[in-house]
């Protein structure tokens, strides 16, 4: 697990969680929509707060690949290499 | 089938002299100014730099949205509805149930312009060829039902949630069609209000059309003048309203504090026909329409103690003094006593009939009339028509049983609604 990408995207996640999920309660395995209960359509908005903190740029067909912590990293570190 | 009474049980008010049914109640007792200087306005070459628009801090937007819903949030006229919306519902001492809908509450809150800020943002996104940046929420803040949309979700409205538009008239015309659609017992409750927007981008247009007045930019809350001799134009406000209308059944079984009963109101429309135009009223339509309300609520014209107008402080306050009076059949010391808030509040556009029926409900439970601030000079048209008595300068103790309140605009729509005291 990247120690430097992992506590960048929880503090990106954690606004979007909705009140009764405890920001605790993020792990790597975690589904955003299924396990955290993130409303689907704040997906874009996740999406673009991670091209602002990675100055990075995610295309609209990869937004697939974001949909647990670890997958998401993964897309991210792929993206900061391709740079 | 059988009408239902309709009793309002809940108040909520976001207006440029006071935030909250509290501070507004003290505003309109005391005669509180709203209307301030704005720099931008200045900047932006404005004639008129001044307006009203309510104060509110981030502690009160804390208290009705979540973080979450306030991020990328730059909707004011959604901000002003669900403040006025959620506190009418609380003061109702009505329960929110996080887990299921009430299919027998539903809302009908009006907007003119909404979103008005978070639509520039988004459009300089758009032209930048930025629009994959513009967020999740842009859609939901820029609706006209935007409003209604957001109140719904957070008291779990089940019945009819919907958006009314009709200008200046839309507020008192979102408490009309509440009314209708409880009495005829297709809702048990319903909040019923209105919302606008204001800054440059929704004031521009009058603006532009020279009706709002430009030599008071010094002394802004001197400005707003109804029914005064040297009235000169109205000065632009935004807000909210809203009101919890309710079966009297319902609000009997659930010990609901009741602040009023509306037992009468119409809307219509001039054609803009005859004198009537998109800007100005068709008088026949006007009386007409005060009529239909009287012979609706079942009561007498001389029944009526009160009016509260709609009264904008530009030259056709004494066109309207002279419509209710053709159509009320009364004049001189007979006539009702009359008030105008825009003199405090300013022309809260379609904001300001909801607004107003708050005032004009508080006058009715509290038994006192508001001031008109700002009149020194009754215009003398008026004069003719009315006694200077009936048109209160200070806050006035009265016995009121029976309030008329009309609004009118663009577009030559008018709607008029008929209070009274509950017993």
């Amino acid at each position: 697990m990247n120690q430097e990408i992992y506590p960048k995207l929880t503090e990106i996640i954690t606004p979007y969680l909705p009140e009764d999920v405890d920001p605790q309660s993020i792990e790597p395995s975690s589904h955003l929509v299924n396990d955290l209960n993130i409303n689907s359509t704040h997906l874009v908005d996740i999406v673009l707060d991670v091209e602002d903190a990675f100055d990075i740029t995610i295309e609209d067909d990869e937004l697939d690949k974001m949909d647990t912590v670890e997958a998401s990293i993964a897309l991210i570190e792929q993206k900061l290499e391709a740079r | 089938m059988q009408n239902h009474r309709v009793v309002i049980t809940g108040l909520g008010v976001c207006a440029p002299n006071g935030v909250g049914v509290p501070a507004f109640k003290e505003a309109i007792e005391t005669g509180k100014s709203g209307i301030r200087f704005y720099s931008e306005l200045e900047k932006l070459k404005f004639s008129c730099q001044i307006g009203g628009m309510p104060l509110i801090s981030e502690a009160v937007k804390s208290n009705y949205f979540t973080p979450l819903q306030l991020r990328n949030f730059n909707a004011a006229g959604i901000l002003y509805g669900v403040a006025a919306g959620v506190e009418a519902w609380r003061d109702a001492g009505l329960e929110i149930s996080d887990e299921q809908c009430d299919f027998d509450s539903g809302t009908i809150f009006g907007v003119g312009t909404l979103g008005v800020d978070k639509y520039r943002e988004s459009i300089y996104k758009v032209d930048e060829g930025n629009t994959r940046r513009l967020g999740s929420t842009s859609v939901q803040q820029t609706m006209s039902s935007g409003v209604s949309a957001y109140l719904g979700g957070m008291l779990g409205l089940g019945n009819l949630v919907t958006t009314n538009s009709s200008a200046c008239t839309t507020g008192t015309e979102a408490v009309f069609l509440a009314y209708e659609r409880i009495k005829a017992g297709k809702a048990k409750r319903m909040l019923a209000g209105s919302t606008s927007d204001g800054g440059p981008y929704v004031w521009c247009g009058f603006d532009a059309l020279r009706i709002l007045p430009s030599k008071y930019n010094d002394k802004p809350a001197k400005a707003s003048r109804p029914m005064d001799a040297d009235a000169s134009g109205f000065v632009p406000g935004s807000g909210a309203g809203a009101l919890v209308l309710e079966t009297l059944e319902s609000a009997q079984k659930r010990g609901a504090t009741i602040y009023a009963e509306i037992i009468g109101g119409h809307s219509n429309s001039g054609g803009q026909r005859q004198e009537g135009s998109m800007t100005a009223p068709n008088p026949i339509a006007v009386k007409r329409c005060i009529t239909e309300a009287v012979q609706d609520a079942g009561i007498s014209a001389t029944e009526i103690d009160a009016i509260n107008g709609h009264l904008t402080a530009t030259s056709k306050d004494d066109l309207e003094i002279e419509n209710w009076s053709e159509a009320l059949g009364r004049s001189g010391m007979d006539f009702p006593y009359i008030n105008s808030l825009k003199g405090m509040t300013g022309h809260c556009l379609a904001a300001s009939g909801s607004i107003e029926c708050v005032a004009s409900v508080l006058q009715l439970k509290h038994q006192f009339l508001f001031p008109n601030i700002n009149l020194e000079r009754l215009h003398p048209a008026i004069a003719e028509r009315v006694a200077e008595s009936r048109i209160p300068k200070v806050k006035t103790p009265a016995k009121l049983n029976i309030l008329a309140k009309a609004s009118f605009g663009f577009g030559d729509v008018n709607c008029c609604l008929i209070f009274k005291k509950f017993q």
